[in-house]
């Protein structure tokens, strides 16, 4: 039954304090006039966004203040993070960093990695992409070939990635690769290196999405020299530290707010007098998306703990995914219209958005059939 | 809560679930469809003092904490306990007075009111009406038998008289009796479908088909992490909402819960008869003793579609801009 227990966890005044505090923040640039809600979300790359809110404290917030950050609890950042989403603010560029790279390096990384590394993310000047899957390694991500070979001082990297987000634009991505052998279980032999993109032996190719953004890449690495206090964790520890991970990639708000704009002026695209239809809709979308809220709080709790509620993280992530990708079909049902990217109008404009991104959210992350199974195993079916 | 009675709160939830799990037999189930009240299991549900678990302590109760109490409510939903014991249990906590019997909550007009929980059964029930809340006892109620889906008397009362008139709480705002039963039914749902899941998991694990549990199908084990999913939201979104008990936004919460445990119900019951196949269908399984229950709770005390359009409409009412800070307000 342990799967399933979702305590209620109240946040500490704390967190409280830094929502009145990232609110008014997000009002300011808002009165400026400095991004268009409607428009964002978690994947929108503004990295002078992510300057702006890392000189006013709101990166890294849980790291010790020696490496930047306030010592705060992960109640605190879900608060922050929670209101950037909330707000259609644009802050991709930190995210990845803030939320699993930082963590990772402030708990497996050197010493020089974490002295350099984590007070630049916390400055909002350092950014993060993601380097796990490879054109043969998608779902059965144990089956990755990049190499790492031991050489003097370090490591040489060979192989590709791809569906790198941002690495055209990020200062480091971590790496997993293989260093040795995979064993009985598939799983060993994996380490973890943070490569700083602009290494010699790399080469990053964009790959348009249907939207025709540039958000992910191929990586090509090419005898691509990394030291050896950049290796994360111990050699053949990279499957460890990947699906620990999970929880903390999983659970957040970023797994159901990501169209909360949507929501917001579809409500306003509807207005105070809802038919009976509409007015239904509405409330069962917001229904969901309380528990979904008091889900990811009571998962924030136990990480928190120092708990690893992987299943939970699993539950959370796909009910919040299959929230979200609901949240267009809606939306286009009940207050219909043509959308498009070229509209000015709210409404139009975040529904265009929101159908064309939908689909990815149920496959970053681990796709939804890999979550499902995840959760049939904590069900014991497995 | 302090350490005290955090251990009290544990002990009454434990003895509450062993009562249940070692005294509600499929007999017992079976005899409630077919109207028997069940007369010794309310005897010893009383004993353990169950119906007063929300009762302030100065009017003779246990006064657990709210989230605590609908656990108990939950539990004996989880074994389909056949009886009245939230209803009591809430309508001790709304009078401040423990009742002799069994009590039950209903809407009434002119002397009538209709479809009762176990209301012929009941020694006492708390009527509401467009002037206020009346309390009529035993030898003041007649009536007809009704039922729902699961068998659960759901009974026609002729109320004789006016009733004793008691004061109405603000934190039940307009919706008064309708949110007290809707988060009512939210959390038994919540309790109901765990069972089902729990079910349809262990039969999954039993049931072997081409030479190997069903398992190990892959279509079997995503139907069951979708009903998992469901259970999980339902269990938490009926927390929030008891939480908030004798709060001030306890009725806005108490949609919410009613409005995604309905919802989750439904796929529960799907899911959990599919995988059961022809043998969850019959009498002899006893699936169907939480399937019928889901069936019924979810449109008691208003649907989830109905409550569902309650919240939009204030949502729409308010705007854009005013959901999410109470959105926040309301799941803190
Ligand atoms: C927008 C976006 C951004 C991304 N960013 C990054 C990034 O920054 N870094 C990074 O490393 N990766 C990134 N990814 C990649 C993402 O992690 C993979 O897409 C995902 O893991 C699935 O791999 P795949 O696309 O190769 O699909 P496949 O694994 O080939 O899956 C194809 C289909 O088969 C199903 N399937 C596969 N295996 C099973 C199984 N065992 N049981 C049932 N069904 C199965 C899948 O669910 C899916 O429906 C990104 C993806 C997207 C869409």
């Amino acid at each position: 039954m342990g799967t399933f227990d979702f305590q209620n966890v109240v946040l500490p005044a704390a967190a409280e304090q830094a929502r009145h505090d990232i609110r008014a923040f997000l009002q300011a640039e808002l009165d400026a006039g400095r991004f268009k809600p409607h428009r964002c979300s978690w994947t929108s790359f503004d990295r002078d966004f992510s300057r702006r809110l890392g000189e006013a404290g709101f990166i890294g917030v849980t790291w010790p203040e020696r490496y930047g950050g306030k010592d705060a609890s992960t109640l605190t950042r879900l608060v922050i993070t929670e209101e950037l989403l909330a707000a259609g603010s644009p802050c991709g560029a930190h995210w990845i960093a803030d939320r699993q790279s930082g963590p990772q390096i402030l708990r497996h990384g050197s010493q020089r990695a974490r002295d350099e590394i984590l007070p630049r993310i916390a400055r909002g000047e350092c950014f993060f992409g993601i380097g796990m899957s490879e054109p043969n390694a998608g779902s059965d991500l144990a089956a990755v070939r990049t190499k790492a070979s031991k050489v003097d001082g370090g490591w040489r990297i060979d192989g590709q990635k791809i569906w790198t987000t941002n690495a055209h634009q990020v200062t480091y991505m971590i790496v997993l690769a293989r260093t040795g052998d995979a064993g009985p279980d598939r799983h060993g032999g994996l380490t973890q290196f943070i490569v700083a993109l602009d290494s010699d032996g790399i080469d990053v190719r964009g790959i348009s999405d249907m939207a025709g953004n540039h958000e992910f890449n191929e990586v090509f690495f090419d005898n691509c020299f990394v030291p050896d206090d950049m290796m994360v964790g111990n050699e053949g520890e990279g499957w460890t530290m990947v699906t620990g991970e999970l929880a903390f990639e999983r659970s957040g708000p970023d797994r159901f707010l990501s169209d909360y704009q949507l929501l917001a002026t579809l409500v306003d695209e509807i207005g105070p007098e809802p038919d009976r239809g509409q007015a239904q809709a509405i409330g069962r979308m917001v229904a969901q998306l309380a528990s979904l809220r008091r889900m990811s709080v009571s998962v924030a709790g136990l990480l928190d703990k120092g708990e690893q509620p992987t299943v939970q993280a699993a539950l959370v992530k796909e009910m919040g995914t299959t929230f979200e990708q609901s949240l267009p079909e809606i939306a286009r049902t009940i207050a219909p219209t043509e959308p498009t990217l070229l509209s000015d109008d709210r409404y139009v404009g975040a529904l265009a958005e929101t159908v064309l991104r939908a689909p990815s959210f149920s496959l970053r992350g681990g796709t939804r059939e890999i979550l499902k199974s995840m959760i049939a195993r904590g069900l014991g079916l497995r | 809560m302090d350490m005290a009675d955090n251990d009290m709160a544990g002990i009454i939830n434990e003895q509450a679930q062993r009562l249940f799990e070692g005294t509600v037999t499929r007999d017992q189930l079976t005899a409630a469809d077919n109207g028997d009240f069940q007369a010794t299991l309310w005897a010893q549900v009383g004993e353990a003092g169950l119906p007063l678990a929300l009762l302030l302590e100065e009017a003779g109760g246990i006064a657990l904490d709210p989230v605590q109490a609908f656990e108990l409510i939950r539990s004996a939903a989880y074994y389909a306990v056949p009886l009245p014991l939230g209803e009591t249990m809430l309508v001790a906590a709304l009078l401040n007075e423990a009742s002799e019997g069994p009590a039950s909550l209903a809407h009434g007009q002119a002397g009538q009111a209709s479809r009762v929980p176990y209301g012929q059964a009941c020694s006492r029930v708390l009527v509401e009406n467009n002037n206020g809340w009346r309390v009529f006892e035993r030898d003041q109620i007649t009536g007809e038998a009704g039922r729902n889906l699961a068998g659960e008397p759901r009974d026609a009362l002729h109320l004789q008289g006016d009733g004793r008139s008691v004061e109405r709480p603000q934190w039940l705002g307009d919706e008064g009796l309708a949110a007290v039963g809707a988060l009512l039914r939210a959390v038994q749902m919540s309790g109901a479908m765990r069972r089902a899941l729990d079910l349809g998991v262990a039969h999954a694990t039993e049931r072997k088909q081409f030479g190997r549990p069903i398992a190990a199908f892959q279509a079997v084990q995503h139907m069951l992490a979708d009903a998992a999913v469901q259970v999980a939201s339902a269990s938490a979104i009926a927390d929030n909402a008891a939480q908030a008990w004798g709060k001030e936004d306890f009725v806005v919460r108490a949609a919410l819960a009613k409005v995604r445990t309905g919802e989750a119900a439904s796929l529960v019951a799907r899911v959990t008869h599919q995988v059961h196949a022809a043998m969850g269908i019959t009498q002899e399984h006893s699936l169907h003793f939480y399937t019928r229950r889901l069936w019924s709770w979810r449109d008691e005390f208003g649907s989830d579609a109905y409550w569902a359009e309650w919240i939009g409409q204030a949502v729409c009412k308010r705007g854009g801009a005013a959901l999410w800070p109470s959105l926040v307000a309301a799941t803190s």
